[in-house]
């Protein structure tokens, strides 16, 4: 089936089965390798994109149900020599070790900064309303869908919270 | 030129010597903006030209036979190239450090998931819904699921301690426990399933795959197809984490090798998440016994440790629970019985700390409950313990500053306020309590090489086969090379993960920094040797620092001695006496602070301070990464982690990580990660010791120790559970 | 995953139609295509939804609120109005799955999503609900994470929802389309028990797709809980939960309604239970009763026996919590 899909600001039209996952048509179809593949069911977060601005598992939906739709992967963000602030905050705290989750990581981080702009509250909120602290523990909470099994947590919360500007170092 | 060292005396600390000043320093991974931007290349990522795609079939018998594959309609799919079975498929993956095949035949099933045949096709799609059709058909046997009820059990005598009397000494003792405890199964569960990419050159095999220690793999997978080791070439630059499940070679990398000669195209395999549970190794359950006794004084005069562990019959790997046991404390009679039995459920192997992360959760729970019952101070009952000479064989200590992390832990814990009786600290529904354990794990030295090259621009090359799984290796190698060359790090380049480079002692057991470290040390010492010769100086006399060399009284640029020529040398260390003469072992101390819903019995950990002295530190930022894995893995198995088995079949009933569970970002605290300053001579010619397993031994008895201090709950059977908390806690 | 034709439906006859003709409907995808690639489902034809003008939410003219069937989860989740109004649905949202998975399931879809028993999950293992007739293996296998009420002998799996938990306690009804126009029932008509025949965990018809779920307006002076009890601290499903919305008149309790998730194959709501608590003064009695009354049927299979005492402890500091009642010293 031919699909249509916007990534990273540039258009590829790709033709492809229709059980292909969105997350299968980066890797396989289109060499976006960034976006990595950890369990293929949703339960790890490794895959995680940006789709018409929203953080999702890419793993979990089909290419052929996002015709027309933006996507951001990792390749989007930044390269070396040319880190975004997300990326380089994931450096500098060593947010990492293998490195085979980290893309997910850092786009779920940056979709997660994007909902807490909107005032989205989480499970850990004292309040459904109002403004969102960006506390050590918003942040652990709001990234619990991405699994690091070298356990990089520390690392991870500290990064993204000096990249919110919540905490300078 | 080569630079050998076989480690059969302590070693002069050169690099505290050096000038450059950049070893130890916490300075940033040089891969890191690879990573972070999803450039660096893990193995499944390789696109090969006309490549095909294979997948996995599982055996849904636990033993018997296969009696036919039963593919027609199979083969009569979309894309369908092959359907791949045969006499050199692994059963599951060769054991750490094997060098040769671990079992092979497909037709043989020996647990319920084994990889028994390979569908390859066009497409990953295809693939996958050909291999989910084929339905192989079997003929079943009887077999034993449950350690507890398996009719054949061995009892290794190399395996088995018994010094001195214990039972004479539990009865004369001043205080006693007699104690058992039961932890699960785990899983490494790496996030990067395993993967390979085998593409055939000719008569030679590429497998770009995701393995910790190249070169036995290369030897695991020559034996296993049939060629000669020099006719395989195995990639791994980046790997999607390890710890242990990659050690050796394992069923995708055979198939795929296999399919790709036959097919006559290059075939990538990876395994699905539920694969990887199914048919890659899995940590043993154990039940373990604990007998200690200790004097009027609070020394122990007894120390029994005994352990019934699985695997499947003709495994000869067993998880060696009392590993750490055998030198952290004192106790003159000891004992240790080992038990193997054997079981038909998913081949039991090396998962991060194999012994320590789950000895340690008992003997140092066993060691709380023993300091309650002799009415001394955990930590204190600890410094009692430390043994003067090796209680089994009585040679000496290497460094050991164990006392020396239990008393900072405590300082910079507040572990002087802590109230020993359970309990009493209370914030709403939450009961709060601390708790402390040691942590230890043997140094281990592996052969090991490397190649550096000084080349005519000043910068240098380090080449070896050693792998980086995230533990920090191209940050170690570079920032060695350049305290070494006097070089800035940023002029250091690492090649990794090529079994074309010099053999290393790959990633596993901790010894992978301080081994491959230590040759790369020793090329370099030899790439100064000529530089002191070009200079005019003997080596002693030479300082290297930011590109210029001082010695005899000249002062030159690296460029300038280099116009004749680069300098390449080959290091080599080797392990010798002092693995004999000493015990080595890097020490540590956890402290734990949990919450424990008096409602729910859900656990919190609130706080958590580990304290380690690993010798020589290489790089303070991803020797503390390392720690902060080791602690979580430890919280993971205190509260969480648990393979459940069918009672019925023995397969992996949680085989997702959707249920089993990892610990996720919320389970876990900022943690707080000391170093102590310490050189182990006696280690390597670097002085450091392994620091990848340290921060798991010990750290969940720790969070056990912890929950018993807030609520007098004693979990004896890991993990604990809400359930296994409220089963004791009054409503 | 089995080859499937796909076609988007442009419009709501469309996806009935076609669901009739035996179709599919794919929504937010995050458990059907979980499903499918395991081949636990193995639909021929898929009718994707998504683009269906199902994404609102609005006051109805009664003053609840009409939820459109794509709705999010995170959108309704963090939607101003559920937050001030309906804080017990936020709750139990914010409580499941994840970030991403949040931002891309959908209302109906969370409804209707599949149980998480690993048996049902294994191809290789006997399950009634994915092959009727092929026998139960969670009944006598691990079954931590199963039903303790409302299973029957062919099955003992759990709805894994905590959305549908919320719903089942502030009276939502789904709003149905079908060939034959529209028709709206409570949660309690739209679930079935397993009995005989788990494989039919729904009420709805061949070609009947949900478009909406409906709040009636939003409970007077009520406190709203919603606590959910789990193996880690996020991202697991509910060992168990109970959602709250409890109104009190003075010293006694004026009304109660109380759902549970993690206890049985639908979101639990025993109206007994609430009878016992309506027009008493609030105690750690009369919470042991409630909770009597709630377990009295109650039957543990071997791993999920703690369910019995957990979801009594979780019930009593529920309600406690939401009538203000002090913990026994």
């Amino acid at each position: 089936m031919q699909t249509t899909l916007k990534i990273n600001g540039e258009s590829w039209t790709l033709d492809v089965d229709p059980r292909t996952s969105l997350l299968d048509a980066l890797r396989h179809h289109l060499d976006l390798t960034g976006t990595k593949k950890g369990c293929d069911h949703g339960q790890c977060g490794a895959c995680t994109i940006i789709l018409n601005g929203r953080r999702i598992n890419s793993c979990l939906t089909l290419a052929v149900m996002h015709d027309g739709d933006e996507i951001t992967t990792i390749e989007g963000l930044g390269e070396p020599g040319r880190l975004n602030p997300m990326q380089e905050a994931f450096v500098r705290h060593d947010g990492y070790q293998c490195g085979y989750c980290t893309p997910g990581q850092i786009m779920s981080a940056t979709g997660m900064l994007d909902e807490v702009s909107q005032g989205w509250p989480s499970h850990v909120s004292a309040s459904l309303e109002g403004d969102v602290p960006l506390s050590r523990e918003e942040v652990a909470e709001r990234m619990s869908g991405n699994l690091c099994r070298c356990s990089a947590y520390p690392g991870i919360v500290r990064a993204i919270r000096e990249t919110a500007g919540e905490v300078s170092e | 030129m080569n630079k050998h060292l076989k480690m059969d005396a302590p070693q002069k600390r050169v690099l505290d010597e050096t000038a450059q000043g950049t070893l130890g320093r916490p300075l940033d991974r040089p891969e890191g903006p690879l990573k972070v931007s999803g450039r660096a290349a893990y193995s499944a990522e390789y696109q090969l030209p006309n490549m095909a795609t294979g997948v996995l079939v599982r055996a849904t018998i636990t033993h018997g036979r296969m009696t036919s594959l039963n593919d027609e309609a199979v083969r009569g799919m979309p894309g369908i190239l092959g359907v791949f079975t045969g006499e050199r498929f692994l059963r599951n993956p060769a054991q750490g450090g094997a060098g040769k095949a671990p079992v092979q035949g497909a037709s043989e099933v020996a647990y319920l998931g084994q990889p028994v045949a390979l569908v390859v096709a066009e497409t990953f799609e295809q693939a996958r819904h050909a291999a989910q059709q084929l339905r192989p058909t079997f003929a079943g046997e009887p077999a034993d699921t449950h350690p507890e009820h398996a009719a054949q059990v061995d009892r290794p005598d190399k395996k088995q301690l018994d010094q001195g009397d214990v039972d004479g000494a539990m009865q004369a003792a001043a205080a006693s426990v007699d104690v058992v405890y039961t932890t699960p199964p785990h899983s490494s569960a790496p996030m990067e399933p395993h993967a390979s990419v085998a593409e055939w050159q000719g008569d030679r095999l590429i497998l770009r795959g995701s393995y910790q220690m190249l070169k036995y793999n290369k030897k695991e997978l020559a034996d296993a197809i049939g060629v000669a080791p020099e006719n395989v070439r195995i990639l791994s630059p980046y790997v999607g984490g390890g710890f242990g499940s990659k050690l050796g070679i394992a069923p995708e990398a055979v198939s795929a090798a296999l399919a790709a000669r036959e097919l006559g195209r290059p075939v990538r395999v990876v395994m699905s998440r539920q694969q990887v549970f199914e048919g890659t190794m899995r940590r043993s359950e154990t039940r373990q016994r604990l007998r200690l006794a200790v004097d009027a004084d609070g020394v122990l005069t007894a120390l029994e440790h005994d352990a019934r562990v699985s695997n499947l019959p003709g495994e000869s790997f067993s998880e060696p629970v009392q590993q750490a046991t055998h030198f952290l404390y004192r106790g003159e009679n000891r004992r240790h019985e080992n038990e193997i039995a054997r079981v038909h459920r998913t081949c039991a192997g090396s998962v991060r700390a194999p012994g320590e992360a789950v000895g340690m959760l008992a003997l140092e729970a066993a060691m709380d409950e023993l300091a309650e019952a002799a009415g001394i101070d955990p930590i204190e009952l600890r410094k009692r313990n430390i043994p003067d000479t090796h209680p089994e064989n009585g040679i000496p200590y290497s460094a050991r500053s164990l006392a020396e992390c239990l008393d900072e832990g405590a300082r910079r814990f507040g572990w002087g306020q802590r109230d020993l009786r359970p309990g009493q600290r209370r914030e709403g529904e939450w009961l709060i309590g601390i708790g402390v354990a040691a942590a230890a794990r043997p140094n281990i030295l592996s052969d090991s090489r490397a190649r550096v090259t000084l080349r005519e621009d000043a910068t240098a090359l380090v080449e070896t086969d050693m792998t980086d799984i995230g533990t920090g290796t191209y940050s170690v190698l570079s920032q060695l090379a350049a305290e070494m060359l006097g070089l800035p790090v940023e002029s250091v380049e690492v090649r990794l993960g090529d079994t074309d480079l010099p053999p290393a002692a790959g990633s596993g057991g901790s010894w992978g920094a301080s081994s491959s470290g230590s040759s790369v040390f020793l090329a370099c010492r030899g790439i100064r040797e000529t530089l002191a010769r070009r200079i005019g100086c003997g080596a002693e006399a030479l300082t290297l620092q930011d590109g210029v060399a001082t010695g005899g009284n000249r002062r030159e640029t690296l460029r300038d001695l280099l116009a004749e020529g680069s300098i390449e040398v080959e290091g080599h260390i080797e392990p010798g006496e002092t693995a004999k003469e000493v015990s080595q072992a890097s020490y540590g101390a956890h402290f734990v602070e949990v919450a424990v819903s008096a409602v729910t019995g859900e656990v919190r950990v609130r706080r958590m301070l580990g304290v380690f002295a690993a010798g020589r530190i290489l790089n303070e930022k991803t020797a503390r990464s390392q720690c902060h894995g080791g602690m979580i893995w430890g919280i993971g198995s205190a509260l969480t982690e648990e393979i459940a088995h069918d009672p019925r079949d023995g397969h992996i009933v949680n085989r997702d990580l959707a249920e089993y569970h990892i610990p996720v970002n919320m389970d876990v605290p900022d943690l707080d990660v000391t170093f102590l300053e310490e050189r182990d001579d006696h280690a390597s010619p670097i002085q450091s010791k392994g620091i990848g397993e340290l921060g798991i031994s010990g750290a969940g008895a720790a969070v056990i120790n912890a929950i018993y201090n807030a609520c007098g709950v004693r979990v004896r059977d890991y993990p604990a559970t809400p359930d296994k908390i409220i089963a004791q806690l009054a409503e | 995953m089995r080859p499937f034709d796909y076609m988007r439906a442009e419009d709501l006859q469309a996806a009935t139609e076609a669901k009739g003709n035996g179709a599919t409907v794919i929504a937010g995808g995050t458990n059907l295509l979980d499903l499918m690639k395991l081949e636990v489902m193995a639909p021929e034809r898929l009718v994707d939804i998504t683009r269906l003008d199902l994404h609102n939410t609005e006051r109805t003219s009664g003053g609840g609120l009409r939820i459109g069937a794509l709705v999010t989860n995170s959108d309704l989740a963090a939607n101003p109005d559920v937050r001030r109004n309906w804080p017990v649905l936020s709750r139990a949202l914010l409580a499941g799955a994840t970030g991403q998975l949040r931002n891309k399931a959908t209302t109906g879809g969370n409804l209707l999503q599949r149980t998480r028993c690993y048996y049902f999950y294994d191809t290789a293992m006997p399950c009634n609900k994915r092959e009727p007739g092929s026998g139960c293996h969670a009944r006598t296998g691990f079954n931590r994470i199963h039903a303790i009420l409302g299973a029957s002998d062919k099955c003992i799996a759990t709805h894994p929802s905590d959305m549908a938990v919320a719903m089942r306690a502030l009276d939502a009804e789904v709003e149905v389309q079908g060939s034959g126009g529209t028709r709206r029932m409570g949660l309690d008509a739209l679930y079935r028990l397993p009995g005989d025949t788990p494989h039919i965990e729904t009420s709805l018809a061949e070609g009947e797709i949900i478009t909406a779920v409906i709040l009636p307006p939003p409970p007077t002076a009520a406190t709203q809980v919603y606590r959910k009890v789990r193996d880690r601290s996020s991202y697991a499903f509910a060992l168990v939960s109970v959602a709250a919305v409890v109104a009190m008149d003075g010293a006694r309790i004026r009304e109660a309604r109380l759902a549970f998730g993690g206890l049985g194959p639908m979101p639990w709501r025993d109206g007994e239970v609430e009878r016992a608590l309506e027009g008493q003064e609030p105690s750690d009695a009369l919470f042991d009763c409630a909770s009597d009354i709630l377990l009295r049927d109650a039957q543990g299979q071997g791993s999920n026996d703690f369910k019995i005492p957990l979801a009594r402890r979780t019930l009593k500091a529920v309600l406690r919590e939401v009538t203000r009642t002090e913990a026994p010293a």
